[in-house]
Protein backbone atom coordinates (compact mmCIF):
# COMPACT_ATOMS: atom_id res chain seq x y z
CA UNK A 1 0.00 0.00 0.00
CA UNK A 2 1.27 3.49 -0.85
CA UNK A 3 1.66 5.65 2.26
CA UNK A 4 -0.89 8.46 2.40
CA UNK A 5 0.02 12.14 2.53
CA UNK A 6 -0.84 12.22 6.24
CA UNK A 7 1.46 9.28 6.93
CA UNK A 8 4.31 10.93 5.02
CA UNK A 9 3.68 14.19 6.85
CA UNK A 10 3.77 12.29 10.13
CA UNK A 11 7.08 10.65 9.20
CA UNK A 12 8.59 14.08 8.54
CA UNK A 13 7.23 15.35 11.84
CA UNK A 14 8.68 12.31 13.64
CA UNK A 15 12.14 12.97 12.21
CA UNK A 16 11.94 16.61 13.29
CA UNK A 17 10.87 15.52 16.77
CA UNK A 18 13.66 12.96 17.03
CA UNK A 19 16.31 15.48 16.00
CA UNK A 20 14.74 17.90 18.47
CA UNK A 21 15.14 15.25 21.20
CA UNK A 22 18.90 15.07 20.74
CA UNK A 23 19.91 18.50 19.42
CA UNK A 24 19.31 20.70 22.51
CA UNK A 25 21.81 18.70 24.56
CA UNK A 26 24.49 19.53 21.99
CA UNK A 27 24.17 23.22 22.92
CA UNK A 28 26.60 22.57 25.78
CA UNK A 29 29.37 22.10 23.18
CA UNK A 30 29.45 25.65 21.73
CA UNK A 31 28.89 27.16 25.18
CA UNK A 32 31.91 25.25 26.51
CA UNK A 33 34.05 26.76 23.72
CA UNK A 34 33.19 30.39 24.44
CA UNK A 35 36.11 32.77 24.86
CA UNK A 36 34.21 34.83 27.42
CA UNK A 37 34.35 34.25 31.16
CA UNK A 38 30.60 34.05 31.66
CA UNK A 39 28.09 31.54 30.33
CA UNK A 40 27.43 32.56 26.73
CA UNK A 41 27.59 31.43 23.14
CA UNK A 42 30.89 32.13 21.39
CA UNK A 43 30.57 35.12 19.09
CA UNK A 44 33.91 35.70 17.41
CA UNK A 45 36.52 33.21 18.52
CA UNK A 46 36.60 29.77 20.09
CA UNK A 47 38.68 28.94 23.11
CA UNK A 48 39.62 25.85 25.06
CA UNK A 49 40.26 27.83 28.23
CA UNK A 50 37.28 26.32 30.06
CA UNK A 51 38.52 22.80 29.40
CA UNK A 52 41.95 23.83 30.67
CA UNK A 53 40.27 25.23 33.76
CA UNK A 54 38.20 22.06 34.20
CA UNK A 55 41.17 19.70 33.92
CA UNK A 56 43.43 22.03 35.92
CA UNK A 57 41.00 22.41 38.81
CA UNK A 58 41.74 20.26 41.84
CA UNK A 59 38.06 20.37 42.81
CA UNK A 60 36.68 19.21 39.45
CA UNK A 61 39.36 16.54 39.18
CA UNK A 62 38.57 15.19 42.62
CA UNK A 63 34.90 15.04 41.62
CA UNK A 64 35.82 13.07 38.49
CA UNK A 65 37.82 10.65 40.57
CA UNK A 66 35.09 10.28 43.20
CA UNK A 67 32.36 9.77 40.60
CA UNK A 68 34.49 7.12 38.93
CA UNK A 69 35.24 5.27 42.17
CA UNK A 70 31.58 5.31 43.22
CA UNK A 71 30.32 4.29 39.78
CA UNK A 72 32.82 1.43 39.42
CA UNK A 73 32.24 0.10 42.94
CA UNK A 74 28.46 0.25 42.72
CA UNK A 75 28.56 -1.29 39.22
CA UNK A 76 30.54 -4.27 40.56
CA UNK A 77 28.19 -4.74 43.51
CA UNK A 78 25.02 -4.24 41.49
CA UNK A 79 26.18 -6.54 38.69
CA UNK A 80 27.14 -9.31 41.10
CA UNK A 81 23.98 -9.20 43.22
CA UNK A 82 21.70 -8.48 40.25
CA UNK A 83 23.09 -11.33 38.16
CA UNK A 84 22.91 -13.85 41.01
CA UNK A 85 19.37 -12.76 41.74
CA UNK A 86 18.31 -13.07 38.09
CA UNK A 87 19.73 -16.59 37.91
CA UNK A 88 18.06 -17.46 41.21
CA UNK A 89 14.65 -16.23 40.07
CA UNK A 90 15.10 -18.00 36.74
CA UNK A 91 15.73 -21.26 38.56
CA UNK A 92 12.87 -20.76 40.99
CA UNK A 93 10.47 -19.73 38.20
CA UNK A 94 7.32 -19.77 40.27
CA UNK A 95 4.54 -17.40 41.20
CA UNK A 96 6.40 -16.48 44.38
CA UNK A 97 9.47 -15.76 42.28
CA UNK A 98 7.54 -13.30 40.12
CA UNK A 99 6.23 -11.49 43.19
CA UNK A 100 9.81 -11.33 44.47
CA UNK A 101 10.94 -9.91 41.12
CA UNK A 102 8.31 -7.16 41.35
CA UNK A 103 9.48 -6.30 44.88
CA UNK A 104 13.11 -6.13 43.80
CA UNK A 105 12.25 -3.82 40.90
CA UNK A 106 10.70 -1.29 43.30
CA UNK A 107 13.87 0.86 43.53
CA UNK A 108 13.44 1.49 39.81
CA UNK A 109 9.84 2.67 40.00
CA UNK A 110 9.65 4.48 43.32
CA UNK A 111 10.47 8.18 42.73
CA UNK A 112 14.14 8.98 43.47
CA UNK A 113 13.12 11.69 45.91
CA UNK A 114 11.57 9.05 48.18
CA UNK A 115 14.70 6.89 47.84
CA UNK A 116 16.76 9.94 48.77
CA UNK A 117 14.70 10.50 51.92
CA UNK A 118 14.96 6.83 52.87
CA UNK A 119 18.75 6.66 52.46
CA UNK A 120 19.19 9.97 54.24
CA UNK A 121 17.06 8.90 57.18
CA UNK A 122 18.96 5.62 57.49
CA UNK A 123 22.47 6.98 56.93
CA UNK A 124 22.46 9.93 59.33
CA UNK A 125 22.51 7.81 62.52
CA UNK A 126 24.94 5.34 60.91
CA UNK A 127 27.39 8.12 60.03
CA UNK A 128 27.29 7.15 56.35
CA UNK A 129 26.30 10.61 55.06
CA UNK A 130 29.02 12.20 52.94
CA UNK A 131 30.98 8.96 52.74
CA UNK A 132 32.00 6.58 49.96
CA UNK A 133 30.23 3.53 51.48
CA UNK A 134 26.97 5.48 51.80
CA UNK A 135 26.90 6.62 48.17
CA UNK A 136 28.14 3.28 46.84
CA UNK A 137 25.46 1.32 48.73
CA UNK A 138 22.71 3.75 47.67
CA UNK A 139 23.75 3.65 44.02
CA UNK A 140 24.01 -0.15 44.18
CA UNK A 141 20.39 -0.47 45.32
CA UNK A 142 19.23 1.88 42.55
CA UNK A 143 21.31 0.17 39.84
CA UNK A 144 20.78 -3.52 40.67
CA UNK A 145 17.22 -3.67 39.23
CA UNK A 146 18.62 -2.60 35.85
CA UNK A 147 21.01 -5.56 35.95
CA UNK A 148 18.19 -7.84 37.07
CA UNK A 149 16.12 -6.79 34.03
CA UNK A 150 18.83 -7.21 31.39
CA UNK A 151 20.15 -10.49 32.77
CA UNK A 152 16.61 -11.87 33.08
CA UNK A 153 16.02 -10.97 29.43
CA UNK A 154 19.19 -12.88 28.51
CA UNK A 155 18.14 -15.88 30.58
CA UNK A 156 14.76 -15.96 28.86
CA UNK A 157 16.63 -16.83 25.67
CA UNK A 158 18.93 -19.34 27.38
CA UNK A 159 18.19 -22.99 26.71
CA UNK A 160 17.38 -24.59 30.05
CA UNK A 161 18.42 -28.01 28.62
CA UNK A 162 22.05 -26.84 28.57
CA UNK A 163 21.93 -26.55 32.33
CA UNK A 164 20.20 -29.90 32.67
CA UNK A 165 22.79 -31.52 30.39
CA UNK A 166 25.62 -30.08 32.45
CA UNK A 167 24.08 -31.31 35.70
CA UNK A 168 23.25 -34.66 34.10
CA UNK A 169 26.89 -35.08 33.04
CA UNK A 170 27.87 -34.72 36.69
CA UNK A 171 28.93 -31.05 36.97
CA UNK A 172 28.21 -29.42 40.33
CA UNK A 173 25.82 -26.46 40.64
CA UNK A 174 28.73 -24.07 40.98
CA UNK A 175 30.61 -25.47 37.97
CA UNK A 176 27.43 -25.35 35.89
CA UNK A 177 26.92 -21.72 36.86
CA UNK A 178 30.52 -20.73 36.07
CA UNK A 179 31.10 -22.81 32.93
CA UNK A 180 27.64 -23.02 31.35
CA UNK A 181 25.19 -20.37 32.54
CA UNK A 182 27.46 -17.34 32.93
CA UNK A 183 29.12 -17.67 29.49
CA UNK A 184 25.67 -18.05 27.95
CA UNK A 185 24.33 -14.82 29.42
CA UNK A 186 27.52 -12.76 29.23
CA UNK A 187 26.15 -10.10 26.84
CA UNK A 188 23.20 -9.51 29.19
CA UNK A 189 25.51 -9.18 32.19
CA UNK A 190 27.72 -6.74 30.26
CA UNK A 191 24.73 -4.63 29.22
CA UNK A 192 23.46 -4.63 32.80
CA UNK A 193 26.85 -3.48 34.04
CA UNK A 194 26.86 -0.60 31.55
CA UNK A 195 23.38 0.48 32.70
CA UNK A 196 24.49 0.28 36.31
CA UNK A 197 27.57 2.39 35.58
CA UNK A 198 25.58 5.10 33.79
CA UNK A 199 22.87 5.18 36.42
CA UNK A 200 25.46 5.85 39.11
CA UNK A 201 27.59 8.18 36.96
CA UNK A 202 24.58 10.43 36.19
CA UNK A 203 22.75 10.09 39.51
CA UNK A 204 21.87 13.42 41.11
CA UNK A 205 18.73 13.37 43.29
CA UNK A 206 19.91 10.84 45.90
CA UNK A 207 23.42 12.29 45.71
CA UNK A 208 22.07 15.76 46.58
CA UNK A 209 20.92 14.32 49.90
CA UNK A 210 23.93 12.14 50.64
CA UNK A 211 26.90 14.23 49.56
CA UNK A 212 27.98 17.29 51.53
CA UNK A 213 31.67 18.26 51.49
CA UNK A 214 34.14 15.42 51.41
CA UNK A 215 32.42 13.28 48.79
CA UNK A 216 31.29 15.49 45.94
CA UNK A 217 30.47 13.71 42.69
CA UNK A 218 30.58 15.24 39.23
CA UNK A 219 26.80 15.69 38.89
CA UNK A 220 26.79 17.19 42.40
CA UNK A 221 29.37 19.82 41.42
CA UNK A 222 27.58 20.45 38.14
CA UNK A 223 24.35 21.00 40.02
CA UNK A 224 25.99 23.81 41.99
CA UNK A 225 27.41 25.29 38.81
CA UNK A 226 23.99 25.18 37.15
CA UNK A 227 22.37 26.84 40.17
CA UNK A 228 24.99 29.64 40.14
CA UNK A 229 24.65 29.87 36.37
CA UNK A 230 27.79 31.92 35.70
CA UNK A 231 30.93 29.85 35.19
CA UNK A 232 31.36 28.26 31.72
CA UNK A 233 33.44 25.46 33.25
CA UNK A 234 30.08 23.78 33.88
CA UNK A 235 29.52 23.59 30.13
CA UNK A 236 32.86 21.84 29.68
CA UNK A 237 31.96 19.42 32.49
CA UNK A 238 28.58 18.78 30.82
CA UNK A 239 30.34 17.90 27.58
CA UNK A 240 32.67 15.47 29.39
CA UNK A 241 29.73 13.90 31.24
CA UNK A 242 27.90 13.48 27.93
CA UNK A 243 30.94 11.97 26.18
CA UNK A 244 31.35 9.35 28.92
CA UNK A 245 27.64 8.51 28.66
CA UNK A 246 27.83 8.17 24.88
CA UNK A 247 30.90 5.93 25.05
CA UNK A 248 28.96 3.69 27.45
CA UNK A 249 26.04 3.80 25.01
CA UNK A 250 28.30 2.56 22.23
CA UNK A 251 29.57 -0.28 24.41
CA UNK A 252 25.98 -1.20 25.18
CA UNK A 253 24.98 -1.06 21.51
CA UNK A 254 27.87 -3.38 20.59
CA UNK A 255 26.93 -5.77 23.40
CA UNK A 256 23.32 -5.73 22.20
CA UNK A 257 24.47 -6.59 18.68
CA UNK A 258 26.60 -9.45 20.03
CA UNK A 259 23.59 -10.65 22.00
CA UNK A 260 21.34 -10.57 18.93
CA UNK A 261 23.96 -12.57 16.99
CA UNK A 262 24.28 -15.03 19.86
CA UNK A 263 20.52 -15.60 19.85
CA UNK A 264 20.51 -16.14 16.10
CA UNK A 265 23.27 -18.72 16.21
CA UNK A 266 22.36 -20.26 19.54
CA UNK B 1 15.35 -35.03 36.57
CA UNK B 2 16.66 -33.66 39.80
CA UNK B 3 14.04 -33.46 42.52
CA UNK B 4 12.41 -30.05 42.72
CA UNK B 5 13.18 -29.19 46.31
CA UNK B 6 16.98 -28.71 46.37
CA UNK B 7 16.86 -26.69 43.12
CA UNK B 8 14.26 -24.41 44.63
CA UNK B 9 16.38 -23.75 47.69
CA UNK B 10 19.51 -23.05 45.66
CA UNK B 11 17.57 -20.53 43.58
CA UNK B 12 16.33 -18.59 46.59
CA UNK B 13 19.85 -18.55 48.01
CA UNK B 14 21.02 -16.58 44.97
CA UNK B 15 18.22 -14.06 45.43
CA UNK B 16 19.22 -13.45 49.02
CA UNK B 17 22.11 -10.91 48.68
CA UNK B 18 20.11 -8.44 46.61
CA UNK B 19 17.00 -8.99 48.70
CA UNK B 20 18.97 -8.24 51.86
CA UNK B 21 20.35 -5.02 50.34
CA UNK B 22 16.97 -3.82 49.10
CA UNK B 23 15.14 -4.63 52.34
CA UNK B 24 17.77 -3.22 54.69
CA UNK B 25 18.67 -0.08 52.75
CA UNK B 26 15.51 0.73 50.85
CA UNK B 27 12.24 -0.88 51.87
CA UNK B 28 12.95 -0.76 55.61
CA UNK B 29 13.70 2.98 55.67
CA UNK B 30 10.66 3.64 53.46
CA UNK B 31 8.43 1.89 55.97
CA UNK B 32 10.10 4.07 58.59
CA UNK B 33 9.14 7.17 56.58
CA UNK B 34 5.52 6.00 56.31
CA UNK B 35 5.57 5.58 60.07
CA UNK B 36 7.00 9.09 60.51
CA UNK B 37 4.11 10.56 58.54
CA UNK B 38 1.72 9.56 61.34
CA UNK B 39 4.06 10.10 64.31
CA UNK B 40 6.09 13.25 63.66
CA UNK B 41 5.82 15.80 65.23
CA UNK B 42 3.04 14.06 67.23
CA UNK B 43 1.09 10.81 66.76
CA UNK B 44 -2.05 11.15 64.69
CA UNK B 45 -3.20 12.20 61.28
CA UNK B 46 -2.24 15.87 61.75
CA UNK B 47 0.12 15.86 58.79
CA UNK B 48 -2.59 14.56 56.49
CA UNK B 49 -5.18 16.97 57.89
CA UNK B 50 -2.86 19.82 56.88
CA UNK B 51 -3.60 18.91 53.27
CA UNK B 52 -7.08 20.34 53.71
CA UNK B 53 -6.14 23.34 55.82
CA UNK B 54 -2.85 24.53 54.38
CA UNK B 55 -3.06 26.72 51.27
CA UNK B 56 0.56 26.16 50.29
CA UNK B 57 0.24 22.36 50.34
CA UNK B 58 -2.92 22.49 48.27
CA UNK B 59 -1.26 24.81 45.79
CA UNK B 60 1.77 22.55 45.42
CA UNK B 61 -0.33 19.45 44.84
CA UNK B 62 -2.49 21.29 42.31
CA UNK B 63 0.58 22.62 40.45
CA UNK B 64 2.10 19.13 40.39
CA UNK B 65 -1.05 17.47 39.09
CA UNK B 66 -1.72 20.14 36.50
CA UNK B 67 1.81 20.07 35.08
CA UNK B 68 1.89 16.26 35.11
CA UNK B 69 -1.39 15.99 33.20
CA UNK B 70 -0.43 18.55 30.55
CA UNK B 71 3.03 17.04 30.14
CA UNK B 72 1.58 13.52 29.86
CA UNK B 73 -0.93 14.49 27.18
CA UNK B 74 1.67 16.28 25.05
CA UNK B 75 4.31 13.55 25.49
CA UNK B 76 1.91 10.76 24.55
CA UNK B 77 0.69 12.57 21.41
CA UNK B 78 4.26 13.26 20.26
CA UNK B 79 5.30 9.74 21.26
CA UNK B 80 2.45 8.26 19.24
CA UNK B 81 3.53 10.18 16.17
CA UNK B 82 7.13 8.95 16.50
CA UNK B 83 6.10 5.35 17.19
CA UNK B 84 3.74 5.36 14.20
CA UNK B 85 6.47 6.66 11.91
CA UNK B 86 8.91 4.07 13.25
CA UNK B 87 6.57 1.14 12.68
CA UNK B 88 5.87 2.26 9.13
CA UNK B 89 9.46 3.15 8.23
CA UNK B 90 11.87 0.97 6.28
CA UNK B 91 14.17 -1.21 8.37
CA UNK B 92 17.25 1.05 7.99
CA UNK B 93 15.28 4.21 8.81
CA UNK B 94 13.73 2.53 11.80
CA UNK B 95 17.17 1.68 13.15
CA UNK B 96 18.32 5.28 12.75
CA UNK B 97 15.18 6.54 14.48
CA UNK B 98 15.67 4.11 17.35
CA UNK B 99 19.28 5.24 17.76
CA UNK B 100 18.25 8.90 18.03
CA UNK B 101 15.58 7.93 20.54
CA UNK B 102 17.99 5.91 22.67
CA UNK B 103 20.76 8.53 22.55
CA UNK B 104 18.35 11.13 23.89
CA UNK B 105 17.22 8.59 26.47
CA UNK B 106 20.79 8.14 27.64
CA UNK B 107 21.99 11.74 27.90
CA UNK B 108 22.01 12.83 31.52
CA UNK B 109 19.00 14.82 32.66
CA UNK B 110 21.41 17.31 34.19
CA UNK B 111 23.15 17.98 30.87
CA UNK B 112 19.80 18.37 29.12
CA UNK B 113 18.46 20.72 31.75
CA UNK B 114 21.63 22.79 31.57
CA UNK B 115 21.23 23.03 27.80
CA UNK B 116 17.66 24.25 28.15
CA UNK B 117 18.92 26.91 30.52
CA UNK B 118 21.25 28.13 27.75
CA UNK B 119 18.53 27.96 25.11
CA UNK B 120 15.59 29.46 26.97
CA UNK B 121 17.13 32.23 29.07
CA UNK B 122 16.51 35.95 28.47
CA UNK B 123 19.71 36.02 26.42
CA UNK B 124 19.36 32.42 25.32
CA UNK B 125 19.65 31.18 21.78
CA UNK B 126 15.90 31.02 21.23
CA UNK B 127 15.16 34.57 22.35
CA UNK B 128 18.17 36.02 20.55
CA UNK B 129 17.30 34.11 17.41
CA UNK B 130 13.68 35.26 17.43
CA UNK B 131 14.77 38.85 18.06
CA UNK B 132 17.34 38.71 15.27
CA UNK B 133 14.78 37.67 12.70
CA UNK B 134 12.36 40.24 14.07
CA UNK B 135 9.60 37.94 15.31
CA UNK B 136 9.64 39.46 18.79
CA UNK B 137 10.90 42.74 20.23
CA UNK B 138 10.95 41.71 23.89
CA UNK B 139 12.46 38.43 25.12
CA UNK B 140 9.81 35.83 25.93
CA UNK B 141 9.91 34.51 29.49
CA UNK B 142 10.55 30.80 28.90
CA UNK B 143 12.04 30.13 32.29
CA UNK B 144 11.10 30.45 35.93
CA UNK B 145 7.57 29.61 34.89
CA UNK B 146 5.44 26.61 33.99
CA UNK B 147 6.20 26.95 30.29
CA UNK B 148 9.90 26.28 30.87
CA UNK B 149 9.19 23.37 33.20
CA UNK B 150 6.82 21.87 30.62
CA UNK B 151 9.31 22.22 27.77
CA UNK B 152 12.03 20.50 29.80
CA UNK B 153 9.74 17.75 31.09
CA UNK B 154 8.10 16.92 27.75
CA UNK B 155 11.55 16.77 26.16
CA UNK B 156 12.64 14.27 28.80
CA UNK B 157 9.46 12.18 28.71
CA UNK B 158 8.88 11.63 24.97
CA UNK B 159 11.20 8.56 24.71
CA UNK B 160 9.40 6.98 27.68
CA UNK B 161 6.09 7.53 25.88
CA UNK B 162 7.34 6.06 22.58
CA UNK B 163 8.49 2.68 23.89
CA UNK B 164 5.21 1.19 25.22
CA UNK B 165 3.28 2.56 22.22
CA UNK B 166 5.86 1.10 19.86
CA UNK B 167 5.56 -2.28 21.59
CA UNK B 168 1.78 -2.33 21.17
CA UNK B 169 2.00 -1.25 17.51
CA UNK B 170 4.54 -3.95 16.75
CA UNK B 171 2.40 -6.58 18.46
CA UNK B 172 -0.60 -5.66 16.31
CA UNK B 173 -1.60 -7.83 13.37
CA UNK B 174 -1.01 -5.58 10.35
CA UNK B 175 -3.60 -7.47 8.30
CA UNK B 176 -6.49 -5.80 10.13
CA UNK B 177 -5.53 -2.50 8.48
CA UNK B 178 -5.54 -4.10 5.03
CA UNK B 179 -8.86 -5.76 5.84
CA UNK B 180 -10.38 -2.44 6.87
CA UNK B 181 -9.12 -0.73 3.70
CA UNK B 182 -10.29 -3.52 1.41
CA UNK B 183 -13.74 -3.36 3.01
CA UNK B 184 -13.93 0.23 1.80
CA UNK B 185 -12.89 2.32 4.80
CA UNK B 186 -10.82 5.43 4.10
CA UNK B 187 -7.34 5.85 5.58
CA UNK B 188 -8.65 8.22 8.22
CA UNK B 189 -11.54 5.92 9.14
CA UNK B 190 -9.18 2.99 9.39
CA UNK B 191 -6.89 4.94 11.70
CA UNK B 192 -9.57 6.27 14.05
CA UNK B 193 -11.84 3.23 14.09
CA UNK B 194 -9.35 0.35 13.84
CA UNK B 195 -5.73 1.31 14.39
CA UNK B 196 -6.05 3.69 17.34
CA UNK B 197 -8.43 1.46 19.37
CA UNK B 198 -6.12 -1.52 18.85
CA UNK B 199 -3.12 0.42 20.17
CA UNK B 200 -5.03 1.78 23.16
CA UNK B 201 -3.31 -0.49 25.73
CA UNK B 202 0.04 0.92 24.65
CA UNK B 203 -1.26 4.48 24.85
CA UNK B 204 -2.69 3.93 28.33
CA UNK B 205 0.51 2.27 29.53
CA UNK B 206 2.60 5.10 28.07
CA UNK B 207 0.40 7.74 29.70
CA UNK B 208 0.60 6.04 33.08
CA UNK B 209 4.36 5.55 32.83
CA UNK B 210 4.97 9.18 31.89
CA UNK B 211 2.60 10.39 34.58
CA UNK B 212 4.31 8.27 37.24
CA UNK B 213 7.78 9.56 36.38
CA UNK B 214 6.48 13.13 36.21
CA UNK B 215 4.89 12.99 39.66
CA UNK B 216 8.24 12.62 41.41
CA UNK B 217 10.32 14.66 38.94
CA UNK B 218 12.87 16.80 40.74
CA UNK B 219 15.65 18.12 38.51
CA UNK B 220 13.76 19.84 35.70
CA UNK B 221 11.16 21.66 37.84
CA UNK B 222 13.83 22.73 40.32
CA UNK B 223 16.14 24.20 37.67
CA UNK B 224 13.79 25.48 34.98
CA UNK B 225 11.11 26.47 37.48
CA UNK B 226 13.71 28.58 39.25
CA UNK B 227 11.87 28.48 42.58
CA UNK B 228 8.72 29.90 40.98
CA UNK B 229 7.14 26.53 40.09
CA UNK B 230 7.17 24.38 43.20
CA UNK B 231 6.31 20.72 42.66
CA UNK B 232 6.04 17.94 45.24
CA UNK B 233 9.56 16.52 44.91
CA UNK B 234 11.28 19.88 45.35
CA UNK B 235 9.00 20.75 48.26
CA UNK B 236 9.91 17.47 49.98
CA UNK B 237 13.61 18.19 49.63
CA UNK B 238 13.15 21.65 51.15
CA UNK B 239 11.23 20.14 54.10
CA UNK B 240 13.92 17.53 54.73
CA UNK B 241 17.10 19.53 54.13
CA UNK B 242 16.17 23.09 55.10
CA UNK B 243 13.13 23.45 57.32
CA UNK B 244 13.59 19.96 58.85
CA UNK B 245 9.87 19.26 58.94
CA UNK B 246 10.06 15.50 58.54
CA UNK B 247 6.37 14.94 59.28
CA UNK B 248 5.16 17.01 56.33
CA UNK B 249 7.84 15.59 54.03
CA UNK B 250 6.95 12.04 55.08
CA UNK B 251 3.25 12.68 54.51
CA UNK B 252 3.92 13.96 50.98
CA UNK B 253 6.26 11.04 50.31
CA UNK B 254 3.54 8.64 51.46
CA UNK B 255 1.01 10.28 49.10
CA UNK B 256 3.50 10.10 46.25
CA UNK B 257 4.35 6.48 47.03
CA UNK B 258 0.78 5.26 47.19
CA UNK B 259 -0.11 7.28 44.12
CA UNK B 260 2.71 5.69 42.15
CA UNK B 261 1.96 2.17 43.36
CA UNK B 262 -1.75 2.54 42.55
CA UNK B 263 -0.91 3.76 39.04
CA UNK B 264 1.56 0.91 38.55
CA UNK B 265 -1.13 -1.54 39.53
CA UNK B 266 -3.48 0.09 37.04
CA UNK B 267 -0.76 -0.05 34.41
CA UNK B 268 -0.19 -3.77 34.99
CA UNK B 269 -3.82 -4.29 33.95
CA UNK B 270 -3.11 -2.79 30.53
CA UNK B 271 0.34 -4.11 29.76
CA UNK B 272 2.77 -6.61 31.11
CA UNK B 273 5.07 -4.42 33.17
CA UNK B 274 8.10 -6.34 31.98
CA UNK B 275 7.36 -5.18 28.42
CA UNK B 276 7.59 -1.60 29.62
CA UNK B 277 10.55 -1.85 31.94
CA UNK B 278 12.33 -4.53 29.97
CA UNK B 279 11.66 -2.64 26.75
CA UNK B 280 12.60 0.69 28.18
CA UNK B 281 16.30 0.07 27.83
CA UNK B 282 16.60 -2.38 24.99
Amino acid sequence: MKPSTTARLNTTLAWVLLVFLVAPALVAIPVSLTSKTFLSFPTDELSLQHYRKLFGSAEWMSSFWQSTVIAVASTLLATATGTLCAIGLWRVSSKAGEVMRAVLLLPLVIPPIIAAMAFYRLFVPLGLIDSYPGLILAHTVLAAPLVLITVSASLAGFDVRLEQASRGLGASGWTTMRRVILPGIKPGVMAGAVFAFISSWDEIVVTLFLSKFSVYTLPRRMWNGIRENTDPTVAAAAVVLMVVTLVAFLIWALAARARAKGLKHG
Amino acid sequence: MTPARPRLNAGWLLVLPLLALVVALFLGPIVNILWLSVTDPEPGLGNYAALFTSDSLGKILWTTLRICVICTVISVILGYSIAYAMVHAAESDRKRMLSLLLVSFWISVLVRTFSWLMLLGRNGLVNNGLEAIGVISQPIAFMRNELGVLIGMVHYMVPYAVLPILASMQAMDGRVVSASRSLGATGAQTFWRVYLPLTRPGVVAAALLVFIINLGFYVVPAVLGGGKVLMVAEYISVQVLITLRWGTAAMLAALLLFGVLALLFLMSRFMKLSTVFGGART
